[in-house]
């Protein structure tokens, strides 16, 4: 069930554009935003509250990175692996991050605490190698950096 | 240089802020605006026409031009679109969001201005997701503008009037190809569009739209107050205006500075990139992103313009550049990118998703010394066949651009790979 939020929340969005499949998108990111991400049972209700047929509303969810079909950790961090920060060293950042947290890219951690996603350019290519977590940009990393940053993830 | 030289950034804060909208009125700020709505929309477009602004979105194309196509008068179709392509996925690139970052209201008065020029209705702001705080910040500038009467009904009562959204986009690099965007936009995959029809034309739900990257869009105002005059004697070079170049990489001081178009490579990485650091040495460039051509030491000389840097065999592209060092292996970063493009390939075409996959195999096998000579026969056949004409959209052939440079350029390393089995950087 979408939340009375979520269904004025879409209702705004609706208001910007000329018909209810336009917002499909900007719909799943809001459900993702309050629950991590975008379960058979959300697309089933977004698709219903916007007329859309579920296999369309799926469709346009697995095209989009960052509409995410799987749950994921309290916190997600995104690592850029493109091509300036792998030349400033992200490949070590990136293992830093996997041995700290005792996962891979694209797992979690066993205590649900953090999902760790590669991700293109985050377009901050002067500071890298760069890393989002919840949308806080991390800059000019290096491997001694990473322990105390997670920390501040609970 | 002054501000009247460095239109785009004279008014960053140093502080890292964005300049809100009683700072930016007191910098002249809605001034083109202003100007823009006492002449006729069609004046507008042949002001942008003759100042010679070409997109900086990285394809170059004449923005007046571009404009000119669109249909206009009481009988075109309604409404029309305008469309701010900051999706800025090209890796490499950082210049859209610092500027959107920096000075929202400098974004929104270009896209006014744009739209009264086209008379568009409706107006999108098509976002990244990953850029959370020029989005926090644009949406403030947004309410800010409507508030003082800059965007909606009526705007400073001269009868225009133009309703501008955002919208967050949940990724994908394809979706900043135009029209890609646009099926984007209308909630859909984004898989390119058959041109022609062009957007001017028939774009979002089928209306005439234009879709403007967001560093063109904020040069059109300061057209408009000073007069293309003035814009063109910005440049060094046939083309009208300053650009952002951007240099990422190991030198010593990455960063993005305003320079007039035209300005050397050399000059913009020694005197403002400030050379190479710890004495490495340099070995190439792709001086517009992910997608565009190596250039190497012979080409330092070049003027980054648009017909400079052709000449020179690539693209100005995005004019944000990234460094090849002799400390960095020139296969394990082609690989790197081509691992990019054939993750972001849409999977329209065959030849796009499935070439960029087998050449993505083929240089991961080199990196790690596990590839043949017969191996570079096709690497570069696919150069020829990813080539443009032979797949739906210009993102393949922007794929194997630095691929095709590469092998042009640095062959003796791909052939110690093969030769040695192993990277000689590992
Ligand atoms: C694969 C691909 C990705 C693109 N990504 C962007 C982008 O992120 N931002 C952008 O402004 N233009 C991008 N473009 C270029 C757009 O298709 C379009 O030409 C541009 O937005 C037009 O604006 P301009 O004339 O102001 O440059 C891309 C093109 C291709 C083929
Ligand atoms: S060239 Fe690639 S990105 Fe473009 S339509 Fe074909 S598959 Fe999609």
């Amino acid at each position: 069930m979408l939340t009375a939020e979520e269904q004025k929340e879409i209702n705004e969005e609706l208001a910007h554009y000329p018909n209810k499949q336009a917002v499909c998108i900007d719909a799943m990111l809001i459900v993702q935003r309050r629950r991590g991400w975008v379960s058979d049972e959300d697309i089933h209700d977004i698709a219903e509250f916007l007329g859309m047929s579920t296999a369309d509303l799926d469709g346009v969810a697995t095209f989009y990175n960052l509409i995410r079909r799987k749950p994921v950790g309290r916190h997600v961090a995104l690592i850029c692996d493109s091509v300036s920060c792998w030349i400033m060293g992200c490949e070590r950042v990136r293992d830093q991050l996997c041995a700290r947290l005792g996962t891979t890219l694209g797992g979690s951690t066993a205590d649900g605490r953090f999902t760790l996603l590669p991700n293109v350019c985050l377009g901050a290519c002067d500071h890298a190698p760069v890393m989002m977590i919840d949308g806080d940009l991390y800059t000019n990393l290096d491997e001694r950096q990473i322990d105390p940053i997670l920390d501040r993830y609970k | 240089m002054s501000p009247m030289e460095r239109p785009l950034t004279s008014n960053l804060r140093p502080d890292g802020n964005a300049v809100d909208i009683a700072a930016y009125e007191r910098a002249g700020g809605y001034e083109g605006l202003r100007k823009a709505l006492t002449m006729q929309p069609q004046d507008v477009t042949e002001l942008v026409k003759r100042s010679s602004l070409k997109g900086r979105g990285g394809a170059g194309f004449p923005t007046g031009m571009k404009w000119s196509f669109v249909p206009m008068g009481a009988n075109a179709p309604k409404p029309k679109y305008l469309v701010a392509n900051a999706d800025e996925m090209e890796p490499g690139t950082f210049k859209d969001r610092v500027l959107m970052e920096g000075d929202p209201h400098q974004l929104i008065e270009g896209m006014t201005v744009a739209a009264y020029a086209i008379q568009a209705e409706v107006g999108y702001i098509f976002l990244r997701g990953e850029y959370r705080c020029s989005a926090q910040r644009l949406r403030a500038a947004v309410a800010e503008a409507k508030e003082r009467g800059f965007l909606g009904h009526n705007i400073l009562g001269s009868g225009f009037g133009f309703e501008l959204h955002l919208h967050i986009s949940a990724g994908r690099y394809i979706c900043g190809e135009e029209t890609a965007l646009l099926n984007a936009l209308e909630g859909k995959r984004a898989h390119p569009r058959t041109k022609p029809p062009f957007p001017q034309v028939s774009g979002l739900w089928g209306k005439p739209t234009i879709v403007q990257n967001v560093e063109t869009l904020c040069n059109v105002h300061h057209i408009v107050n000073k007069g293309p005059e003035w814009f063109r004697t910005l440049s060094r070079s046939g083309d009208g205006g300053t650009k952002l170049y951007g240099v990422s990489g190991k030198v010593n001081r990455p960063g993005l500075w305003e320079l007039p178009l035209g300005t050397t490579l050399r000059e913009i990485l020694e005197e403002h990139a400030g050379g190479m650091r710890d004495g490495l040495r340099f070995r190439g460039v792709l001086p517009g992103g992910a997608s565009t051509d190596f250039l190497v030491e012979q080409h330092l000389d070049t003027p980054m313009d648009y017909t400079e840097v052709q000449k020179a065999g690539s693209r100005l592209g995005t004019g944000t550049m990234v460094i090849l060092d002799e400390g960095t292996c020139p296969v394990g970063m082609v690989w790197n990118l081509e691992h990019f493009f054939a993750q972001e390939s849409c999977g329209w075409c065959t030849p796009c998703w499935s070439g960029l996959a087998w050449t993505e195999k083929i240089l991961l096998a080199m990196e790690y010394g596990k590839a043949e000579e017969s191996d570079l026969d096709t690497l570069r056949f696919q150069t020829k066949f990813l080539a443009p004409g032979n797949t739906f959209c210009a993102f393949a052939p922007g794929a194997v651009e630095p691929l095709q440079s590469a092998l042009k350029y640095f062959s003796g390393d791909f052939h110690r790979h093969i030769e040695e089995k192993r990277c000689p950087w590992r």
